[in-house]
């Protein structure tokens, strides 16, 4: 086994993710990624009642909360086909777009910021610059001179006291770090307003689901009622707040995380020509406008790109076999048909099988990459390793023909000078997740209208009763709940036999990016990325590895929840 | 910068440096003299005893996790969390938040540990695949977190354990539990343990208890799950705003009919209220906006050992219907009806707790000081 560098934990993220990369030189020559930690949900899912699944798979994950719970209820809505009330779905449409201003924001400012914004160098400063700097990119209000110079003041003395906390041990000073004291200062006042921010923004959750992280969710509708004339339903007042909310998150997507996007992407054009990867994206589409999951009146469109060729968009079918499939090659799984096989998740198992699959007693310093290196699987749409999520989104409504998209896209491009190409990358995967930010943010007042309007009209419906009662549904059903989580396409597909889950299967959007090699050693979108176009400055500093892994949003206990209870006794017992 | 200096300041001399954070530091001060249900004179004694202390160390833990329990964190309001990692702890290993990855990661773990020897918090979140266990399914840095936590409390000053899942094992220990997840109380055995239930925990008894342990320098009381008092002393349906409905027997009977509309009881569609202790219904959520019952959901019941295994969340506790609500009330019963054995219990541990519990008084604030 030759020797690798190996970055784990790799930090700033949602779950145990690690990388390792055999170097040429400097340079990466092959990458592997790892998903070192598992559960067992859909284990553990199994014999218990379909109503009841969304609370379990929302445990998921809590970052991206939510989009668990509303892929699962969709796939039991889906088998029984229960139709949704036209305000659920819009009340459903407001919490998925809520989610997504909220969880970009943050991703952007709290996980990915650090890669490109160096601290110490913010403590050098000028104030005054700096205001000026913000107020020639933004409107936003907290720009002045001293309110910079109180920021720093902060930090200062918190850097003066010793006890680094969270910063303690960054990669401050390498070379990599490319942005002027004042974009630097100007960046770090914004990491700690947005954390203010997100706290508010976080509130529209807890109107219409009780809380968050975590909001609750529900078959057939939503559980809070409408009720114009009841103290403990959602009311005016109620509606007010979630009108005040929608315009805080355009105000701050316009006003901050938009300009702070370009002006820092201004510093680091040449990210615009490495990380790519794959150069395949899938999008599973999602918000309709109507009642029904129709793909027709999605606001994110359905379909996949192949080779970057944006003229052609594939069908893509979520129930036929030989479309969507996991493969297991180099992961700690068994498939009792065989591991070189794919299998569609209506059919498939998860049989945690560590040891006897490659699996390295920890303590390790390095995975056996010829075996099973990954708890993640590898999907593959028709066979090809795709990239979901933001880049593949935007590109897929660029490719549709979606106006404000291509104006967004183009006044991207020239902001910065670049050619469309740099779409393809780690700059344009980033700045992908911000543009999507505003189209979110806009759309929300739109169904905010529309949800207004119906009430207006006399239609406060909010819950489908006919099917709740699981003696009305048939002995078998099945069927896929499917969403554009934040992080890509994310489909839940759910077997259900005389009014329990039979089988539970979900396919996760990091997994699709953060899967490992595949039967025909076709690496996965984080390896491909990070292949033969990362040039590291200094070995024992990789920040550029951080830049394009985090450039995915990396989400691992999402990727990482399966297994299956054939395997999960036995496996006990083999190991102690 | 590397490099990690001794703190030469305590906690208020650096807040005397801060400016900006002040107001901060006093609301935090207000914020917790009230949820420790202190009168507000005392705020300002609560102010002298952190100004004289250095900013502790803590270390979190994230293991068989989703994030959501740190999630939270982000949201509590008072203090909040840029307060909390800026000038009240040093939150020197987050895999989540800090900066380093990788070795330097690690590294910042170690520093803390050999620099605060015997004074660290360490915090937990997530549960663990036990000794028993295959250590191949959960690991960091190639460890596995068996031996991640085992290393990093040997010299712990006490640990917290954030989250259900953390604090009795949560959804991985969850029927058949594959991977055999255990809490951090079934591992950690000569240390105290904290534990701070819920899925997640409300954000700001997160920092409420922190808070606690900041102020008075010592860990908050603790019912028999090692819970603390002032956040999981009282069940969801003693302090819930629907319960007058409950007592007259007006219950929503489905999801958006008349009784939902209005605010009726949500106990027949399976609200787990009467056997679930914790603050939803006084601290409520974010900020105070709503909680989940407020939002017309029955509560899952998720500060509770062994919630997911429970019966459905849409089925009814076990109640029976014959016995009037009155009944119940004057008995003190329904806990110990609906959730068995071990609601009973905790509400008899939780009484006597309460019973023997030692008022804080100004004079051993002063000592303090």
């Amino acid at each position: 086994m030759s020797e690798r560098l190996v970055v784990d934990p790799i930090t700033r993220i949602e779950g145990h993710l690690r990388i390792e990369a055999r170097m040429d030189g400097a340079n990466i020559a092959q990458a592997y990624s790892s998903g070192t930690s598992v559960r067992g949900i859909e284990t553990i899912l199994k014999g218990r009642d379909p109503r009841d699944a969304w609370a379990f798979v929302q445990r998921i994950c809590g970052v991206c909360t939510l989009v668990h719970g509303i892929a699962s209820v969709r796939s039991v809505e889906d088998a029984l086909k229960i139709e949704l009330p036209a305000n659920a779905q819009l009340i459903r449409n407001l919490m998925i777009g809520a989610q997504y201003v909220h969880d970009h924001v943050m991703h952007f400012y709290h996980l990915h910021a650090l890669d490109w914004v160096d601290v110490v160098s913010a403590l050098s400063a000028d104030p005054k610059a700096t205001s000026a700097l913000a107020q020639s990119i933004s409107g936003w209000p907290k720009s002045s001179p001293g309110y910079f110079a109180d920021t720093q003041k902060r930090i200062k003395t918190f850097v003066e006291s010793g006890q680094l906390g969270i910063f303690a041990n960054g990669y401050w000073g390498h070379p990599a770090y490319k942005l002027p004291p004042e974009a630097n200062l100007m960046a770090v006042a914004h990491y700690l307003e947005a954390l203010a921010w997100q706290r508010d923004a976080a509130k529209l959750h807890a109107i219409f689901g009780g809380k968050n992280p975590h909001p609750n969710f529900l078959v057939g509708g939503v559980a809070c009622p409408i009720d114009l004339n009841s103290d403990s339903a959602i009311n005016a007042k109620r509606l007010a707040e979630v009108q005040r909310l929608i315009q805080s998150m355009v105000t701050f997507v316009d006003q901050v995380y938009v300009p702070d996007t370009l002006a820092i992407a201004g510093f680091y054009k040449d990210w615009g020509t490495r990380g790519e990867g794959l150069g395949n994206f899938l999008c599973y589409g999602d918000l309709p406008s109507g009642a029904a999951m129709d793909p027709a009146t999605f606001l994110f469109p359905r379909g996949a790109i192949l080779n970057r060729d944006l003229s052609t968009i594939h069908e893509v079918d979520l129930h036929a076999s030989g479309e969507i499939e996991e493969f297991v090659a180099h992961s700690w799984y068994d498939y009792s048909t065989g591991n070189d096989q794919g299998l569609h998740p209506y059919d498939g198992e998860t049989n945690l099988e560590y040891d006897g699959r490659g699996g390295v007693q920890p303590p390790y310093t390095q995975l056996d990459i010829a075996q099973g290196y990954s708890w993640m699987k590898s999907p593959r749409w028709k066979g090809q390793a795709v990239e979901v999520g933001p880049l593949a989104r935007v590109l897929l409504l660029h490719a549709t023909g979606h106006a404000q998209t291509r104006e967004l896209v183009e006044m991207t491009l020239s902001t910065l000078d670049l050619p469309v190409e740099a779409l393809f990358s780690t700059l344009g995967r980033t700045a992908a997740r911000t543009l999507e930010t505003k189209i979110l943010a806009d759309a929300m007042q739109g169904w905010y209208d529309s949800l207004i309007a119906n009430i207006k009209a006399g239609d406060t419906k909010t819950f489908n009763e006919t099917l709740w009662d699981p003696s009305t549904w048939p002995r078998q059903a099945r069927g896929a709940g499917i969403m554009e989580a934040p992080r890509g396409a994310l489909g839940h597909w759910i077997v259900i036999e005389d009014g329990r889950i039979a089988n539970y299967q979900a396919v996760v959007p990091s997994t699709w990016n953060a899967g490992p090699r595949d039967t025909q050693d076709r690496p996965g979108a984080y390896e491909a990325a990070l292949e033969h176009n990362h040039q590291l400055a200094d070995i024992k500093q990789p920040i550029e590895i951080l830049r394009t892994i985090h450039s995915f949003d990396p989400c691992i206990a999402c990727a990482v929840h399966l297994t299956d209870p054939e395997s999960g006794e036995e496996l006990r017992i083999k190991v102690t | 910068m590397a490099a990690r200096k001794t703190p030469e300041k305590t906690l208020g001399e650096s807040l005397r440096d801060h400016g900006l954070s002040r107001r901060g530091f006093l609301k935090f001060c207000a914020a917790t003299t009230s949820m420790m249900a202190l009168p507000p004179s005392l705020a300002p004694a609560i102010a002298a005893a952190l100004e004289t202390a250095k900013r502790p160390s803590v270390i979190w833990l994230s293991f068989q996790e989703c994030t959501g329990c740190t999630e939270s964190l982000t949201r509590s309001h008072a203090p909040t969390l840029e307060d909390l990692i800026l000038d009240f702890i040093s939150l020197d290993y987050h895999h989540t938040l800090q900066a380093a990855a990788g070795e330097a990661a690690e590294e910042a773990r170690l520093q803390a540990m050999e620099a605060n020897k015997g004074e660290y918090l360490v915090i937990v979140d997530g549960s663990i695949p036990g000794p028993d266990a295959n250590p191949g399914f959960s690991t960091v840095a190639g460890h596995s977190n068996y031996q991640t936590l085992m290393e990093t409390v040997e010299h712990a000053a006490a640990v917290i354990a954030v989250g259900t899942c953390a604090a009795f094992g949560g959804i991985p220990q969850a029927k058949p539990n594959p991977t055999g997840a255990m809490s951090v109380m079934d591992l950690v055995k000569d240390k105290p343990v904290v534990n701070v239930s819920g899925c997640p925990p409300i954000p700001m008894v997160i920092t409420g208890v922190l808070a606690h342990y900041l102020v008075f320098g010592r860990l908050p009381e603790l019912d028999s799950y090692g819970r603390p008092l002032a956040f999981y002393g009282q069940s969801i349906h003693d302090r819930c705003y629907r319960r007058p409905f409950y007592d007259r027997g007006l219950f929503a009977e489905s999801f958006d009919d008349e009784g939902a509309k209005l605010g009726w009881c949500l106990y027949r569609l399976g609200c787990k209220g009467p056997s679930t202790y914790n603050a939803c219904a006084t601290m409520k959520w974010n900020d105070g906006t709503s909680w989940p019952i407020e939002s017309g959901h029955p509560c899952l019941g998720c500060s509770e050992p062994s919630f997911w295994d429970a019966g459905g969340f849409y089925e009814p506790l076990s109640v029976p219907l014959t016995l009037r609500p009155e009944t119940l009330l004057q008995a003190g019963a329904v806990g110990a009806v609906v959730g068995g054995g071990l609601a009973a219990l905790a509400r008899k541990k939780v009484k006597d707790a309460a019973g023997t519990r030692q008022p804080v008084t100004v004079e051993e604030l002063e000592q303090k000081l």
